[in-house]
């Protein structure tokens, strides 16, 4: 077993650094062919023009070539902008369909042995690591040693790996001509799937369901004698690759929009942008569905689903972000931050995060109905600060970035506004609680060690009192931790559901209020 | 009246359950609490989990340091040396001294040695306090090539565990014929002992420590069993149980027996002077089938709420209710509730269930009319509620098998064991039992049997 885990390690090792490597071993060469084919018509002739020096020269780097593109391509820009010529600025990024179209390396030449020799390695090596390291013939439900594993434990392998996923979203969301080396190796993939070329987000996502599914192993290894934690495992890699994987991209070789049919609004925070209403009125009676479809998530699905079962049916089953954490970050659970300071940041945070989305859609719906006279600008400038801000920083780099450095959930738990919503249905009308057996508490603090949301479970259950908190996802790890049977997650009737003066039970002498 | 000073020494559970609860109802007075161990209260259960790696000591900390200042609940860091009853007055190992109102003793226990020769070496200790697990740490950090665990109960097969955990082998020494015998019957017993061989553990029952053997530099070497085996080994664990702390009140007036001795009302022989917790022996049981000496988690936790109620409104005297208790042997979990004999006798009535891979297991105590007495499970949970009103409604036994289904605890969707306990039920007492069918959810998607 010791064995089968080194192997996988060595492969895992070896197909990041060729993943690491790959983006470095690409040259550049744009012709005016490929420019023409890639740009609007309305900037083609123009940016033709511009950029006339590049063509047929060759660069050996993505930083050189994009260096080349912007400096004949800015200066026409920075210009327009100083005589406030703003209709005719160019505002389009064209760096990445560029850099992808004159691009040639492995990536693009031997696509299939490329992504073998990285994304395969790493599944391959993944999926040995975990048999190695969680195939033993005993289950363990606890989680011993996380805090002796400097990878676990914010050691020089935590910070590297923090660093490494940091930067790898920067890259992802604000320079991703840098990817364009590896974007070609799933090209086959994405056209095969949608009919259409590969994106980063393309990319991106092939290796987010590889991750979850690959992880998800190590889930079902280890939680082997937890049925609760093996459906929900199931149920992550199910939606992740079928809902938010597979569908929208057969969608778009239907020629219908491209639409994850889990995802709700404001989580899904452009549902209700005018380009995106405008794909749903154009694409027929789908479409018409996709709209109607979403609304109703959001004004039946969470309430209803909540309702019975707790927010955990849609952040720790169903969701793609709970997917990720509850899987690839599941090791570093016991890094949340479990002190009363960090709960009232997160009820700040994340209800201002909430209202700012409410009060985005709300003026995005105003404009949209209005017809773009009024608040046209501003709302412009709304979706793309909170795109920047919320949407790319804080769901991405600092999201999974940091699950090594802050726990597995800091985005579901600071910043997700759907999380919000849920919560305060969760919160005030919900079956859904964890129980606490009697008086068995011995106040150990596995459950609040482990609680990736970092709710002080055990507060509430060394005192009798059902956990009945906003924040929980439901992920059920509280409950398996606990070494003398205190915790379960239930629905049941409101009624009894919030104990004010909850009473342990075992003492006859008095029935105290606690 | 209402500013008495209150002083409580030990912040263990007992101490501060006393204290918090003391501050909760009555906010006027000054209450200090005073330890060596530890400047804030820490959860001594989960002393094993920070060796393994899987808590961090800040983790077994259940309040946040600013709690007490909050609640003007002050902290003290210090070691009583002795203290005069005449005067109220504490004296400091630093030879400073504090006067007190009351005072609370909630001290503790520690460890039980019985004078092996050798038990003074290095490399050998008991698992009671913080020093005990830092040294712990230190002593087992490398080069140990073996480790034997002496006693066979639950802080023994803790050590086992975290010794097992840094793959330190192990020699388990169990002076009874089986482990925990004074708890667990034989099945029980049987059904653990396998499940502590599993992990590779040396087990030997009926075999006693005789002495332990030192090498050149005054640290342990090997232990030798009353068998006259020579075990080399170079960390021993003592866990031979736990007596109540209370050597430096030895040559004072209060009254001693193994515990400071105390009424239900939790007062000591001298005025003014109370003690809870594992230190608290009362003149007689507090309740039916209850020991005198009970040194258990919840039970330091009651006296504490008890006697804190009784400063603050009408006392009323210490009464516990139905016994229950909890363990986690590796990875299977053990619960009783009320009481089961671990020997069989004439008097009882009982109904077992293994499950066929035998890492889970029920036993039900009836008396002579087949009411339910107590239970014991193994590898999954049962509701404290629903054993609790059973048990002290006395119902029989077939109706609790027959509702079978509300007292189980175990998470959703794993398997239903309580079908195949309830069919062994009507199979052992020829009773048609009808139960709850699983819903449809349950049968598609839940743990097989």
């Amino acid at each position: 077993m010791r064995k089968i885990e080194i192997i996988g390690l060595i492969l895992f090792f070896i197909g990041m650094s060729v993943f690491t490597t790959l983006p470095f071993l690409s040259k550049y060469r744009l012709s005016e062919e490929l420019l023409r084919s890639q740009v609007k018509d309305i900037h083609r002739d123009k940016l033709a023009e511009l950029i006339q020096p590049i063509y047929g020269q060759t660069y050996s780097s993505t930083y050189s070539f994009l260096t080349a593109y912007s400096s004949y391509f800015q200066p026409y820009n920075e210009e327009l902008k100083a005589k406030q010529a703003w209709d005719q600025v160019i505002w389009d990024d064209y760096g990445f369909v560029l850099a992808k179209a004159a691009m040639d390396g492995p990536g693009k030449t031997n696509p299939w042995t490329s992504l073998g020799l990285s994304v395969g390695l790493i599944v391959l090596g993944g999926i040995l690591f975990n048999l190695g390291g969680h195939g033993t013939s005993h289950a363990d439900l606890t989680h011993k040693g996380v805090f002796h594993s400097s990878l676990k434990n914010r050691g020089l392998l935590g910070l590297m790996t923090g660093t490494y996923l940091i930067l790898f979203y920067v890259v992802l969301y604000w320079f991703p001509a840098y990817l364009s080396p590896l974007v070609w190796m799933v090209e086959p993939i994405s056209q095969f799937l949608s009919g259409g070329p590969a994106s980063q987000w393309f990319l991106y996502g092939l290796v987010y369901t590889l991750a979850i599914g690959v992880m998800g192993v190590r889930m079902f290894l280890k939680y082997r004698d937890n049925q609760y934690q093996r459906l929900r495992t199931a149920s992550v890699v199910f939606f992740q690759t079928a809902f938010a994987f597979l569908i929208p991209e057969v969608l778009v070789l239907l020629n219908k929009p491209y639409f994850d049919f889990k995802n709700i609004w404001p989580l899904d925070y452009d549902f209700f942008y005018d380009y995106q209403l405008d794909a749903f009125i154009s694409s027929g009676g789908l479409g018409l569905f996709m709209l109607i479809w979403g609304i109703l998530l959001i004004v039946v699905g969470v309430p209803v689903f909540t309702y019975f079962y707790g927010k955990r049916w849609y952040c720790s089953w169903v969701c793609g972000c709970g997917g990720l954490a509850e899987t690839v970050g599941d090791g570093f659970r016991h890094l949340s931050d479990k002190s009363l300071k960090a709960w009232q940041w997160e009820r700040w945070m994340i209800h201002g995060v909430l209202a700012l989305a409410v009060l985005m859609t709300g003026m995005t719906l105003v404009n949209y109905f209005s017809g773009f006279s009024l608040l046209g600008n501003i709302t412009k400038q709304l979706h793309s600060f909170y795109g920047f801000a919320i949407g790319s920083t804080f769901a991405g780099v600092v999201g999974t970035g940091f699950y090594p450095l802050m726990g597995n959930r800091v985005w579901c738990r600071f910043g997700c506004p759907l999380a919000a919503y849920l919560g305060l249905v969760q919160r005030f009308k919900s079956r859904f609680r964890i129980t606490t057996n009697g008086g068995q508490c011995i106040s150990c603090g596995n459950c609040s060690t482990h609680c990736e949301m970092g709710i002080d479970v055990r507060a509430y259950a060394q005192q009798g009192q059902n956990i009945i908190r906003s924040s929980c996802v439901g992920c059920g790890v509280c409950a398996s931790v606990c070494p003398r049977g205190v915790l379960k997650l239930e629905n049941g009737p409101e009624e009894g559901r919030i104990h004010e003066f909850p009473i342990l039970i075992g003492n006859d002498s008095i029935k105290l209020r606690r | 009246m209402s500013s008495r000073h209150f002083v409580i020494i030990g912040n263990g559970i007992s101490g501060i359950t006393f204290a918090r609860h003391l501050r909760k109802g009555d906010s006027q007075l000054r209450i200090t609490v005073i330890s060596g161990e530890s400047p804030y209260f820490f959860s001594r259960t989960a002393l094993m989990y920070v060796y393994m790696g899987q808590m961090k000591w800040e983790h077994t900390q259940p309040y946040e340091p600013h709690f007490w200042e909050k609640n003007r609940i002050d902290l003290l860091q210090a070691w009583v040396r002795t203290l005069d009853f005449d005067t109220k007055t504490l004296v400091f190992e630093s030879g400073d001294t504090l006067n007190y109102d009351i005072l609370v003793l909630a001290t503790g226990s520690k460890p039980v040695f019985f004078g092996w020769p050798g038990q003074q070496l290095k490399g050998v200790q008991g698992l009671y306090t913080k020093q005990d697990l830092e040294l712990m740490e230190s002593s087992t950090s490398k080069g140990v090539q073996r480790a034997v665990i002496v006693g066979g109960g639950l802080i023994g097969i803790e050590m086992v565990e975290m010794l097992t955990y840094k793959k330190i082998p192990v020699t388990f020494l169990v002076r009874e014929s089986r482990f925990w015998e004074q708890v667990l019957p034989q099945q029980e017993a049987s059904l653990i002992q396998k499940h502590i061989r599993e992990q590779s553990i040396d087990l030997r029952l009926q075999t006693e420590l005789k002495e332990i053997l030192a090498d050149e530099q005054g640290s342990v070497r090997a232990v030798v069993t009353t068998a006259g085996e020579e075990i080399a080994c170079s960390f021993v664990g003592i866990a031979t149980g736990v007596s109540p702390n209370v050597g430096f009140l030895k040559n004072t007036a209060l009254a001693i027996a193994k515990g400071i001795k105390v009424n239900t009302y939790f007062e000591s022989s001298e005025p003014d002077v109370y003690a809870i917790g594992d230190c608290a022996e009362f003149a007689q049981s507090p309740g039916a089938g209850r020991r005198t000496l009970e040194q258990v988690w919840y039970t330091g936790r009651m006296h504490g709420e008890t006697l804190a109620h009784n400063f603050c409104q009408q006392p009323v005297p210490y009464q516990p209710g139905v016994w229950f208790n909890s363990a986690k042997f590796f990875a299977i979990e053990f619960q009783t509730y009320g009481l089961v004999s671990p020997e069989p006798s004439e008097e009882i009535v009982y109904f077992h269930w293994e499950h066929r891979l035998g890492r889970v297991s029920f036993r039900m105590e009836m008396d002579q009319e087949e009411k339910i007495t107590g239970v014991i499970n193994l590898g999954f949970r049962l509701r404290h509620e629903f054993f609790d009103r059973a048990i002290r409604e006395q119902w029989r036994g077939e109706l609790v098998i027959q509702k079978l289904e509300e007292g189980v605890f175990d998470p959703e969707f794993y398997a239903p064991y309580h079908l195949e306990i309830q069919q062994a039920f009507q199979g052992q007492f020829g009773l048609a039992i009808s139960t709850l069918k699983q819903t449809f959810l349950q049968k598609i998607f839940g743990a097989r049997l």
